[in-house]
C-alpha cells in the first residue's frame, strides 16, 4: 500500500485516472522522474492473497471485472435500434486493471500494422488509416516494457517478426500438448509456428518466483505474483518512490478545466460516495477504450460542450471489437490441457492482409485452452451434443481433458458507427450515465473470421483431430469485448484525430490519454503490449515537457 | 428426505439443511438436476450435491434468481399435471415420464438456468456446496492442485521423448 497520501487541495504534478496496464506504467515512469503523482483507481486494492481458484466467482461473476449490476451497459447494433442493457464490454477493475486477469498473450505490432492505409488502401464503409508513428518509434518502448514487466518468448522464432533491439528477458514457458500438436500440423503445412511470448515468468525475475502451470491465469489473478501485471511490477515500484499515491475505490465523474483551458484535476466518488475534487498540474486519463471516452464526454464544460477534448466530435468514434473465431478438437489420448498457461505455440503466417483473399484483414492463431471445468461443460462441446442427460454427461466427462483450442485473433475495422456514447435513460449506481455501446461488424471483419475458421479447422485435423467443431459467431456471441480500441484515435490533424503522437490532446495542452483508445487500427488483437508501449512513449514525453515547463 | 440427507442420516452426520429453498421444492429440483446430470456410469447431480449448491446460490450471489425458480418450477408442476394427470410429484414420476417433461420444457429460460446452476455445483468449486468430495471433477478427471510440472500431457510427453 502507498506510504505517501496527498491532499486533494494540492496540485500534485500528475494526476492519473484508471491504474491499470498503461496507468501502472505511466505513474511509475513519472514518480521515478521525480514528479508528485495521484492514482484514482475505480476498483479495489487486491493483492496474491486476495484471489483463489475459484471458476464461479471469476468467470460467471464479475470477480475481478466491472460488474453490470452497479454500472450497467446498454448495446445496440446500429443508431437505429433501441440500446437494451447488455455486458458488451469488460475489462479489469482493480489496480493493475486488464493486466491482472488476462491471459498474458504479449504480441508487438509489425511495421505494417502502424501505415494499412498506405498499403491496403482504402475500405469502404472503414476509415482505415495510417497511425501517425512508426514500428520504429515504438520499439524502444516495447523492449523497455518486455524487460521492465517481465515476458517471456523466444526472439528469431518467428521469421516474421519486426526488428528488435533485444531478445526477450526470459526464454518460453514449457510447451503442453496443445502446443506439440500445432507445431507437428502446422510444419506439414508449411507454416511457422513459434513459442508464445506472453508476461508470465518462466524463471526468477526481480524477486518474483516463476510460473508453477497451475493453469489458471485467463480471468484470474495471479496467486504465484508469476504474471507480470502492473500490480507486481511498475506500480510497487511507483509506490517505492515515496512519490506516488495509488488510491483505489475513487471513481470519477469529471475532469475539470479552467478558464485558460488547462485540466485542474478531477472530481471522483471515494468509496463512501463522497466528492472529492483532486487537484492537479496535468491529467492523464488510462481507464481503458470505453471508460476514457465515458469520462471525456461526461466532462461537458462552456468551452467543450460535447465533451472534453472533443472539438474533433471524434470522442468516443471508432470503437473496434474483440474479434476472432474459435475452433475446437477431439484427440486420442489425454493432453489434460487445463494444466499450464493457456497459449504456447502461435501463428502469424497470415497476420498481413492480402488482397487475393478479396477482403482485407488477417489474424494470428494461437493454440490453447481457456476452459475451466463447468465453462467447459457449458459452452465447449461440440453443438450437436445433447444439452442433458446421460449423452451430455459422458461428452463432458470424456472430452474435457482430450481436448484443444484453436483461437484466431482477428481485425477489427474502425467504423465511425461503432460507438461508446451516453445511455440517455439507463444510470449506474453511482447516478452516472451508463456506457452506450453501438457496434456491428464491418462484412471484411466477418469474411476474416471465416477465412480463419477454415485455416483453424485445417490446422486441427493435420494434427490428427478425431473430431472438429467451431464456435458460432455473430458480435453478441463474440461479447463481452475484452480488447477495448480506437475511441480517441491518434493522429497528426486536430480535425480527425483526438491525440497527437505522443498521447496528448489537441485541444488540452496538459491533458493525456493512454490507453486502447489511441488505437488507429486493430492490430490482430493482443493489445496490451502496444498499449504498454504507448505508455511508456507518452511518459517519456511529457516528463520533458513537464522539465521544460511546457505543461503548466 | 433428499437422497444425500438420506445418506447423511445413515452416515451418522449433521443433516444438511437449505436455507432458501424448502424439503418439497427442493427435491422437486433435485429430481430435474439429476437428469441433466444422471448418474451413470458415476456420481451424478445427485452424489455431488448439486442441490446444496442451488440452494446456496439463491441464497447468495444468485439470489436474483429466486423469482425464476418460483415461476418456472410452478410452470413445471402445470406442465407436469397436464402431460400425467394422475401423477403429484416430478420426483415420483418415472424416468420415461421425467424424459418427456424435460423435453417439454428443455427450450425455456429457466432451463438454460436450471442447466447452468446443475453443472456449476457439479463442476464448480466445493466450497459452494456441491461437487461434493469432487466428485464432479472425478469425472472429467481435474486435479485441484496448486502446482504442476511438464510433461503435461500424453503429446508433450511424447515429444519429449523424441528429443532424447
Amino acid at each position: 500500500m502507498s506510504g505517501v497520501a496527498f491532499l486533494p487541495t494540492d496540485a500534485v504534478d500528475f494526476l492519473v485516472l484508471g491504474a491499470g496496464a498503461a496507468g501502472g506504467i505511466v505513474a511509475k515512469e513519472l514518480a521515478t522522474a521525480g514528479f508528485r503523482v495521484v492514482v484514482l483507481e475505480q476498483g479495489p486494492y487486491l493483492h496474491e492473497g486476495d484471489y483463489s481458484h475459484d471458476e464461479i466467482k471469476y468467470t460467471f461473476q464479475p470477480g475481478l471485472t466491472n460488474d453490470p449490476k452497479v454500472q450497467p451497459i446498454t448495446y445496440r447494433k446500429s443508431d437505429a435500434d433501441r440500446a437494451r442493457p447488455m455486458k458488451a464490454i469488460e475489462y479489469g477493475r482493480q489496480v493493475g486493471g486488464g493486466s491482472v486477469h488476462f491471459t498474458a498473450n504479449y504480441w508487438r505490432f509489425y511495421e505494417s500494422d502502424f501505415r494499412e492505409h498506405s498499403l491496403c488502401g482504402e475500405v469502404s464503409g472503414a476509415d482505415l488509416r495510417d497511425w501517425p508513428i512508426a514500428y520504429a518509434d515504438l520499439e524502444p518502448y516495447y523492449t523497455k516494457a518486455e524487460y521492465e514487466l517481465g515476458i517471456s518468448g523466444l526472439a528469431g522464432a518467428n521469421p516474421f517478426e519486426a526488428p528488435r533491439s533485444k531478445p526477450y528477458p526470459l526464454p518460453p514457458m514449457p510447451v503442453k500438448s496443445s502446443g506439440v500438436l500445432f507445431d507437428r500440423a502446422t510444419k506439414k503445412l508449411g507454416l511457422h509456428p513459434f513459442p508464445a511470448p506472453v508476461a508470465i515468468l518462466s524463471e526468477p525475475y526481480q524477486g518474483r518466483a516463476p510460473s508453477v502451470n497451475c493453469g489458471f491465469c485467463e480471468s484470474f489473478g495471479c496467486e504465484m505474483r508469476a504474471k507480470s501485471s502492473t500490480l507486481v511490477s511498475v506500480i510497487p515500484q511507483a509506490e517505492r518512490t515515496g512519490r506516488c499515491e495509488i488510491r483505489p475505490e475513487c471513481y470519477v465523474r469529471k475532469i475539470e478545466l479552467d478558464d485558460a483551458g488547462r485540466a485542474t484535476g478531477a472530481i471522483y466518488f471515494d468509496r463512501n460516495r463522497r466528492e472529492i475534487f483532486q487537484r492537479a498540474k496535468a491529467v492523464f486519463v488510462c481507464a481503458n477504450g470505453v471508460e476514457t471516452p465515458k469520462l471525456l464526454l461526461m466532462s461537458k464544460s462552456k468551452r467543450f460542450p460535447e465533451g472534453l477534448a472533443n472539438s474533433s466530435g471524434l470522442v468516443g468514434k471508432y470503437l473496434m471489437w474483440d474479434n476472432g473465431g474459435e475452433a475446437l478438437g477431439l484427440f486420442e489420448h489425454p493432453l489434460n490441457e487445463y494444466k499450464g498457461i493457456q497459449v504456447t505455440r502461435l501463428i502469424h503466417d497470415y497476420y498481413a492482409s492480402d488482397p487475393k483473399r478479396g477482403f482485407y484483414g488477417g489474424g494470428g492463431i494461437d493454440a490453447r485452452f481457456d476452459f475451466y471445468p463447468a465453462g467447459f461443460a457449458l459452452s465447449g462441446l461440440p453443438p450437436d451434443t445433447p444439452r442433458w442427460g446421460s449423452e451430455f454427461k459422458r461428452t463432458f466427462a470424456t472430452y474435457f481433458n482430450r481436448t484443444m483450442m484453436l483461437m484466431a485473433h482477428t481485425t477489427s475495422l474502425a467504423q465511425a458507427k461503432n460507438t461508446v456514447s451516453l445511455d440517455p435513460d439507463v444510470k449506474d449506481a453511482w447516478g452516472l450515465p451508463a456506457v452506450r455501446i453501438t457496434s456491428d461488424y464491418h462484412p471484411d471483419d466477418v469474411a476474416t473470421m471465416k477465412w480463419m475458421t477454415a485455416k483453424q479447422i485445417e490446422i486441427l485435423e493435420a494434427a490428427g483431430a478425431l473430431k472438429t467443431w467451431s464456435q458460432p459467431y455473430d458480435v453478441v456471441s463474440n461479447m463481452p469485448s475484452r480488447h477495448l480500441m480506437g475511441t480517441c484515435r491518434m493522429g497528426n490533424d486536430p480535425g480527425t484525430s483526438v491525440v497527437n503522437a505522443y498521447s496528448r490532446t489537441h485541444d488540452v495542452p496538459n491533458l493525456f490519454l493512454v490507453d486502447g483508445s489511441n488505437f488507429v487500427t486493430s492490430g490482430r488483437q493482443q493489445p496490451t503490449a502496444t498499449i504498454q508501449a504507448l505508455a511508456y512513449r507518452a511518459a517519456d514525453y511529457a516528463v520533458r515537457a513537464a522539465r521544460r515547463g511546457d505543461l503548466s | 428426505m433428499s437422497a444425500l440427507q438420506h445418506a447423511h442420516t445413515v452416515a451418522g452426520l449433521p443433516t444438511p439443511h437449505f436455507e432458501t429453498l424448502d424439503a418439497g421444492t427442493a427435491g422437486e429440483i433435485e429430481a430435474i438436476a439429476a437428469r441433466i446430470i444422471p448418474s451413470t456410469g458415476g456420481a451424478g447431480a445427485r452424489e455431488a450435491g448439486v442441490i446444496y449448491f442451488i440452494d446456496r446460490a439463491l441464497s447468495t450471489f444468485a439470489a436474483d434468481d429466486r423469482e425464476t425458480y418460483r415461476t418456472g418450477m410452478a410452470q413445471l408442476q402445470q406442465k407436469r399435471t397436464e402431460l400425467f394427470p394422475n401423477s403429484t410429484t416430478i420426483s415420483s414420476l418415472t424416468g420415461e415420464q421425467q424424459t418427456t417433461l424435460i423435453r417439454a420444457i428443455e427450450m425455456s429460460s429457466f432451463f438454460d438456468l436450471l442447466r447452468t446452476h446443475t453443472v456449476l455445483g457439479f463442476l464448480g468449486n466445493p466450497s459452494y456446496g456441491g461437487n461434493r468430495g469432487e466428485s464432479g471433477w472425478k469425472q472429467i478427471g481435474f486435479e485441484d492442485q496448486m502446482a504442476y510440472q511438464p510433461p503435461f500431457g500424453y503429446y508433450d510427453a511424447q515429444g519429449e521423448e523424441e528429443k532424447k
